[in-house]
C-alpha cells in the first residue's frame, strides 16, 4: 500500500512510486473533463482554502476549478486583499484561516519554503502551488502526465529545459521529477540564468549556453516563461534573447523529428517562443492546461478526499468519500 | 577575598599550564602561585578545572537602546556570562545607533546599572552608519568606545573607509568592519551554492565578504590603521588577511562559533539558519579551522544577534539575519575544534582571551594587579543547551537542544562571581 502523502511540499522528495500513483490517480479525471457535466460529489461538504499570496490567474484557476469539480467549497485568499498589507504575519493570516475549518490549503507564495513553513505549523494537509524560486511540484506532475500521454512513456527521454533556469521553481520540479525517471537533462538559457550549481540538482544533467547544442537530440523541450522583470534587470535586452533563446520553427528541427513542446505558461510569443511553435503540432500547450485540472483533482481527492481513513481525531470524520 | 583552588591555570599570555590557585582580592588579583593558603579567603574548589583569564567578546549586539523586545544589555550580558564571558563589546547598531557621545554614555550607564558583565561598547564608524560622514570618534572615545565600526552597514565607498582608517588611527582605536559588497549581497538569504540552488534561496556570493576585505587590506597598509575584519566566512577574506600580516599591516580578524561549525549545507527553511553572513561552504569552514590553527585568525566571536521571536518565525526570506551565540559558544569551541584535536586547549583560551584583547590593544593575562576577571570551565561537562533556559529575550539559535561536552563554569568579573553553574 502507498504511503499516503500528508502534504505536497514538492517533487524532490516524491518517490517513483508516489508519482506514478498520483499519475495513474489522473488518468479517470482526464477523461471526466470531456464529460457534459462536470461536477462530481466526491468532496461534497470539504472545503478547500485557496491562498495565494502572490499573483496568480492560470493556476488559481485551475485549482479553483478542480475543487468545484470535486464537489468542494473553496474560500479563496489572496495577498491584495489579506491583512498582509496591514503587516499580519503568514503564520497568524494562515492559522485564522485553519480557523475557519478548510479541509485543505492550496498555497502560492513568493518565498521559497513558505508552504513547508506552514505545513509545520498547520495540521491540515498543505498543497504547495508555487513558492518563490523553490518548486511548483503540480507543474511538473502535469507535464510529466503530459509527456506520458503524448510519448507512451515517461522514462529514459532527452529533455531539455530553455530559459531562466536559475528563477524557475517549475525548471527545478520538473528536474526532480524527470531525474527520477532517468531523463537525460539539458539545460540551456543566458549564463548568468544557468549557473553550474545546477548540476548538483540531479544526475545526467548537463548545462550549455549554446541553443543549437540543447536542442540537438531532444524528446522532449520544456520552454520556460522569460519574466519581463528579469530581462529589466542589468541583464539582458529581449532582442538578445531572441537571438539566442528563442525557439523557433527553423531551430525546433535539430531536435527530434517528433520532439515534445511544453511551457507552463502564461506565454509571451514572440520572446521565448515564436507563434508557429506555440500553436504547432509538436506543442502541447493547450494539453498541459487541461491536464493540469487533472492532477490537481487527483491530488486534492488523495490529500483532502481520503483523510477520514486515518484522520487522527473524529473532527475531520467525514461519510464515504467515494459517493 | 575569594581564593581559586585546584585548578588548571590556562594563561596564554605567559604560556602557563599549571596547577596554581589564585587569589582575588577587590576587583583585581592579589596573587597567583602553588598551594596558596589565605586564613580568611572564600573557596571556590576548581579541582578538575580550566582556569583561564577572563573571556572577552569582540561581537554582540545587546540591542538596548531601541530594541528591548530582543534582548536589554542585562539579560544579554546574564547570557553572556553564561557562555564564560567577561567583557562584551556590544555592536552600535541599536536604535539610535551608537553614534555620538552621549549614546555611548547612555550605554555604559545602563551598563553600569545592569549588566551582569562588563560592556565595552563599540561606536559607529559614520553618522547613522550611512557611510556619508564620520561619526563623533573623538568624543565617543573619551566616552567609552573601544572600537569604530557601521557593523550590518558595511561603509560602501573606499574613499569615506580611507577616511574612517586615517582617523581612528589617530586616535589609536581599532576599525571593525563587516565586509560586504552591497551589489553583490542584492538582498541574497544565504550562500551561493548547491543548496541555495536547491532551496531557490537567493545566495551572495563569497565574493560579497572578500571583495570588500581586499579593499580594506589594502587601505589598512595604505593608512597603517588597525583593521579588524568581522565575523570572516571566506578563504578569500582569509586570504587577504595573511596577505596583510605578512605586509606587517595591523590587521586582525574574527570568526564566529556557527561559521566553523555549521555550513551552507545545513540550511533549511528555519529562520535559525538565517545570519549575515551566511553560513559557508564545507571547503571555508575547513579553511577557517586551519587558520584559528596557525594564528591567521585573532579571535572568536559570538555576534551574538538575539531577534524577537516574532520577527524569525516568518518566511526565510522574511527573516532578519542572526542568532544567538553567548551560551554555545566555548562549547562549540571544545567540540568541534579541540576535542576533535584541531587546535590546542591553550590555543582556543587563546582565541577568547588574549587574542581579543589584542586586537583592542589591552592585555589578557592571569597575573598580580590585573583585573579579577576569570573564567572557569570544564573540558569534558556534559550537557544540554536548552534555549527556552536562557536569560536572553531571544530563542533564535540552531543550536536549541544540542549536547556538549564542556561548559563554562563560573564566570568571574571584577573579583565577583557573575555566574555560577
Amino acid at each position: 500500500m502507498l504511503q499516503r502523502l500528508s502534504h505536497l511540499l514538492g517533487v524532490e522528495t516524491l518517490t517513483r512510486e508516489q508519482i506514478n500513483f498520483i499519475l495513474d490517480q489522473s488518468k479517470p479525471f482526464q477523461e471526466f473533463q470531456r464529460h457534459p457535466l462536470k461536477k462530481l460529489a466526491t468532496l461534497r461538504g470539504r472545503t478547500v482554502a485557496i491562498a495565494f499570496f502572490e499573483p496568480s490567474t492560470r493556476t488559481r484557476i485551475s485549482f479553483t476549478t478542480a475543487a468545484a469539480r470535486l464537489g468542494a467549497d473553496t474560500m479563496a485568499l489572496q495577498a491584495e486583499a489579506s491583512s498582509l498589507k496591514k503587516g499580519e504575519s503568514l503564520i497568524d493570516t494562515v492559522r485564522t484561516l485553519e480557523a475557519l475549518r478548510p479541509d485543505g490549503i492550496v498555497m502560492r507564495h513568493s518565498s521559497s519554503g513558505a508552504p513547508e513553513f506552514v505545513a509545520q505549523r498547520l495540521e491540515v494537509p498543505v498543497l504547495n502551488a508555487g513558492d518563490g524560486t523553490h518548486e511548483h511540484p503540480t507543474q511538473a506532475l502535469l507535464d510529466a502526465l503530459t509527456i506520458r500521454d503524448r510519448k507512451g512513456k515517461l522514462e529514459g527521454w532527452n529533455v531539455t529545459i530553455l530559459g531562466d533556469i536559475l528563477h524557475s521553481r517549475v525548471a527545478r520540479s520538473n528536474i526532480h521529477l524527470l531525474a527520477k525517471f532517468g531523463a537525460r537533462i539539458t539545460l540551456c538559457g543566458p549564463a548568468m540564468w544557468c549557473p553550474p550549481e545546477l548540476e548538483c540538482l540531479a544526475p545526467n544533467l548537463r548545462r550549455t549556453p549554446r541553443l543549437e547544442e540543447a536542442l540537438e537530440g531532444a524528446d522532449v523541450i520544456l520552454v520556460l516563461r522569460v519574466q519581463t522583470e528579469r530581462l529589466h534587470e542589468p541583464a539582458l535586452a529581449p532582442e538578445e534573447y531572441i537571438r539566442g533563446y528563442q525557439l523557433t520553427p527553423q531551430r525546433l528541427k535539430l531536435a527530434h523529428p517528433e520532439a515534445l513542446v511544453l511551457h507552463p505558461g502564461p506565454m509571451i510569443r514572440g520572446l521565448e517562443i515564436d507563434s508557429a511553435v506555440a500553436d504547432g503540432p509538436q506543442s502541447a500547450v493547450l494539453e498541459q492546461v487541461t491536464n493540469g485540472l487533472a492532477v490537481r483533482m487527483a491530488l486534492l481527492y488523495h490529500l483532502i478526499g481520503g483523510a477520514a481513513a486515518d484522520a487522527p481525531h473524529p473532527a475531520k470524520e467525514r461519510p464515504n468519500a467515494s459517493d | 577575598m575569594l581564593l581559586i583552588k585546584n585548578g588548571r591555570v590556562l594563561d596564554p599570555a605567559r604560556k602557563t599550564d599549571a596547577a596554581l590557585d589564585i587569589l582575588l582580592e577587590g576587583d583585581r588579583i592579589a596573587k597567583v602561585g602553588a598551594n596558596l593558603s589565605v586564613a580568611d579567603a572564600e573557596v571556590f574548589d576548581a579541582d578538575g578545572l580550566v582556569v583561564a583569564p577572563g573571556f572577552i567578546d569582540l561581537h554582540c549586539h545587546l540591542r538596548e537602546p531601541g530594541q528591548e523586545m530582543s534582548e536589554t544589555i542585562e539579560t544579554g550580558t546574564r547570557a553572556a556570562a553564561r557562555g564564560g564571558f567577561t567583557a562584551v563589546c556590544c555592536m552600535p547598531n541599536t536604535q539610535p545607533i551608537n553614534d555620538s557621545a552621549s549614546v555611548t554614555r547612555g550605554i555604559v550607564e545602563r551598563a553600569a546599572a545592569s549588566a551582569a558583565v562588563r560592556v565595552w561598547p563599540i561606536g559607529a564608524a559614520s553618522i547613522g552608519s550611512k557611510g556619508e560622514a564620520l561619526a563623533e570618534i573623538g568624543a565617543m572615545k573619551d566616552a567609552g568606545v573601544v572600537a569604530v565600526s557601521d557593523d550590518g552597514k558595511p561603509i560602501a565607498t573606499a574613499r569615506l573607509m580611507r577616511q574612517v582608517m586615517d582617523y581612528c588611527n589617530s586616535l589609536d582605536l581599532p576599525v571593525i568592519d563587516h565586509c560586504e559588497d552591497a551589489s553583490l549581497f542584492a538582498g541574497g538569504v544565504m550562500r551561493e551554492g548547491p543548496r541555495a540552488i536547491r532551496l531557490g534561496l537567493k545566495g551572495i556570493p563569497a565574493q560579497s565578504e572578500s571583495i570588500c576585505a581586499g579593499r580594506d587590506v589594502e587601505l589598512a597598509l595604505l593608512s597603517s590603521a588597525r583593521l579588524h575584519i568581522s565575523h570572516m566566512s571566506t578563504t578569500g577574506a582569509l586570504e587577504y588577511v595573511r596577505f596583510a600580516k605578512r605586509a606587517g599591516a595591523h590587521v586582525t580578524s574574527e570568526v564566529t562559533p556557527h561559521h566553523f561549525t555549521l555550513t551552507d549545507e545545513d540550511v533549511r527553511y528555519d529562520s535559525n539558519y538565517k545570519m549575515n553572513p551566511p553560513l559557508a561552504s564545507r571547503s571555508d569552514r575547513e579553511a577557517l579551522i586551519a587558520g584559528l590553527a596557525d594564528g591567521s585568525i585573532d579571535a572568536i566571536a559570538t555576534d551574538h544577534a538575539p531577534h524577537h521571536p516574532a520577527s524569525k518565525d516568518v518566511e526565510f526570506d522574511r527573516a532578519p539575519f542572526g542568532i544567538t551565540g553567548f551560551e554555545t559558544a566555548l562549547a562549540l569551541g571544545l567540540g568541534e575544534l579541540v576535542h576533535t584535536g584541531k587546535i590546542p586547549l591553550m590555543r582556543l583560551v587563546e582565541l577568547f582571551t588574549t587574542g581579543p584583547a589584542r586586537v583592542l590593544g589591552r592585555e589578557r593575562t592571569l597575573a598580580e594587579g590585573q583585573p579579577a576577571d576569570i573564567t572557569i570551565f570544564s573540558t569534558d561537562h556534559p550537557w544540554t543547551f536548552h534555549a527556552a533556559e536562557s536569560p536572553s529575550k531571544s530563542r533564535n539559535t540552531p543550536f536549541d537542544g544540542r549536547t556538549f561536552r564542556g561548559a563554562p563554569m563560573a564566570t568571574i568579573v571584577a573579583g565577583r562571581i557573575a555566574y555560577r553553574r
